[in-house]
């Protein structure tokens, strides 16, 4: 009896209101959209992350026949310069770091510039001479370039040194600043949705006001007069939160999946999986926003 | 049952207080009438007795319990012990008369087959056996007010608080609802009624109670509306 009493009265509600009931679904689902694709870039930032920063290396560019750098004053690179390089790198502090060293010549960077960019005809200009020959080193830590940067740059015949992470952190910072607006409009648009669930209990409870006087007055405990008001909100919600959800993943299938993927393959993307990871995040999002919004609203207008 | 002592309510800061040092006693079982004119502290004394208002000083008694102290949780299951029926009827008008009677057990959680066979002897009792399925905008006024009463009166309190459950009927109806609520009161149900009837009051000889400006000015037993009569 209970239930069946309180699922009608929900029903009710729902129906009276359905105006509000709707903007409060579709209010929530934008919102929650947003904070879906703000989670969604963090993770793209991550597999990115897992799958380059195990591919790069650190280059320690050697100084080619001629080149302005004051540590190649003496002209191509030496087999003792050489040497002395990868002593540096096998002293015992940096060893550890260093997970793979291997050198590779000027005719080698040639012939993999030419597979590159052979078919442009600004490359036939190239000679193997203007390649730099290379020590590439892999790290077991990428994230401890500095250190071995410091140990090679400035000796003599190294040209530069370059970090390719350095490529990729630009892009994490786009994405980055991108994850960053998205969260902004998701916050406002959560602010919006408090206000607007706020309101759509105020006005449902205004609208019942004659049945939860009687209620009282019968002596209805509290939480009986004011669960049916809650779970409308929560109702609501959910269903706002799983349009997000709904929405995400047909994003992810169609926009990044199928077109950025059929586009740039090379990426990682994000698949529907973890849409469905921020899943359960999205749908306790939206629970807790409309139980916020009850906690608030309902002691002022059903008090006891 | 209903104890006041030396009760004071004052509603809004330095304004005449509604009701001034009441001190009054009702026993189990007893028929009351509050009598005064508006304005006289009577509603005041209904609202204190249900605890929509607290005393502003001293103690009220309900059923045992000082309000005072009462915790707000327990307040509706103070509540379930007494019924309260108004001028106005307060029923819901989208429901029908076995819905509006069932509501005020379906909210306080009574199981289906108790409320089955509760309510349709509630309303045979209160006369409107037959009428259950009728909404109440189809009713006259008298029976609208008999549902009202078997909903105030279906989970049996031990207290009924009538406001002025006449005041919006002719006399001979009046005179109906009069009945019904004397054979509740012999069910052993203490029946507080507030009222301008002097007919009904002057007829039923039972135990009058004047307030004039929130003061207590009578208190007679089988007396009558007016004391100068």
């Amino acid at each position: 009896m209970r239930l069946r009493f309180i699922l009608s009265e929900i029903g009710i509600g729902l129906r009276r209101n359905l105006s509000m009931t709707i903007s409060v679904v579709l209010v929530t689902f934008v919102s929650l959209t947003f904070v879906g694709s703000a989670a969604l870039l963090q993770l793209q930032i991550g597999k990115m992350k897992d799958d380059w920063y195990d591919k790069v290396e650190v280059s320690v560019f050697l100084c080619p026949a001629t080149s302005p750098e004051p540590t190649c004053a003496a002209g191509e690179v030496t087999d003792e310069q050489k040497a002395a390089i990868t002593a540096a790198l096998e002293e015992p502090e940096i060893a550890p770091l260093v997970q793979e060293i291997y050198f590779e010549t000027k005719e080698q960077a040639f012939d993999s510039f030419k597979k590159q960019f052979g078919d442009q005809s600004w490359a036939a200009v190239a000679t193997v001479d203007d390649m730099n020959s290379s020590f590439r080193i892999k790290l077991t830590d990428p994230s401890q370039y500095e250190v071995v940067a410091d140990v090679v740059s400035g000796k003599q015949g190294v040209e530069s040194v370059q970090d390719q992470r350095r490529l990729f952190d630009r892009l994490f910072l786009v994405i980055d600043r991108a994850t960053l607006l998205t969260g902004g409009l998701a916050a406002v648009m959560l602010v919006a949705a408090v206000l607007l669930i706020t309101t759509t209990i105020r006005l449902s409870a205004l609208s019942r006001r004659r049945e939860t006087g009687i209620m009282r007055l019968v002596g209805a405990s509290t939480w009986f007069i004011q669960l049916p008001f809650m779970l409308e909100g929560a109702i609501a919600a959910t269903v706002g939160s799983l349009l997000a959800v709904g929405g995400l993943w047909l994003g992810v299938e169609y926009l990044v999946t199928d077109w950025l993927g059929g586009t740039v393959s090379w990426i990682p993307y994000v698949t529907t999986a973890d849409v469905l990871t921020v899943a359960p995040l999205l749908v306790a999002a939206g629970i807790l926003l409309a139980a916020i919004s009850s906690l608030v609203t309902l002691s002022r207008y059903t008090k006891v | 049952m209903i104890k006041f002592e030396n009760v004071t309510k004052v509603y809004a800061r330095g304004a005449r207080p509604a009701l001034d040092r009441i001190t009054l006693e009702i026993e189990r079982g007893e028929f009351v009438f509050l009598v005064g004119a508006s304005g006289s502290g009577k509603s005041t004394f209904l609202r204190l007795v249900l605890r929509e208002e607290r005393a502003s000083a001293g103690k009220v008694f309900v059923a045992g319990k000082e309000l005072g102290s009462l915790s707000s949780w327990k307040v509706p299951h103070l509540r379930r012990q007494i019924g309260a029926v108004f001028q106005d009827f307060r029923l819901l008008p989208n429901k029908t008369v076995f819905e509006n009677v069932a509501f005020a057990l379906q909210v306080i959680g009574k199981p289906r087959h108790q409320i089955l066979t509760t309510v349709p002897d509630v309303l045979e009792m209160v006369g409107l056996a037959g009428k259950e399925k009728r909404r109440p905008h189809e009713l006259s006024g008298g029976e609208q007010q008999r549902v009202a009463i078997a909903r105030a009166f279906v989970n049996r309190p031990q207290i009924l608080l009538c406001d002025e459950p006449t005041g919006n009927l002719d006399p001979t109806t009046s005179l109906g609802i009069m009945r019904l609520l004397d054979r509740i009161n012999r069910t052993g149900t203490t029946v507080v009624m507030a009222t301008h009837d002097d007919e009904i009051v002057d007829q039923m000889r039972k135990r009058v109670v004047e307030l004039a400006t929130g003061e207590l000015v009578r208190d007679q037993s089988r007396g009558v509306y007016g004391s100068d009569r």
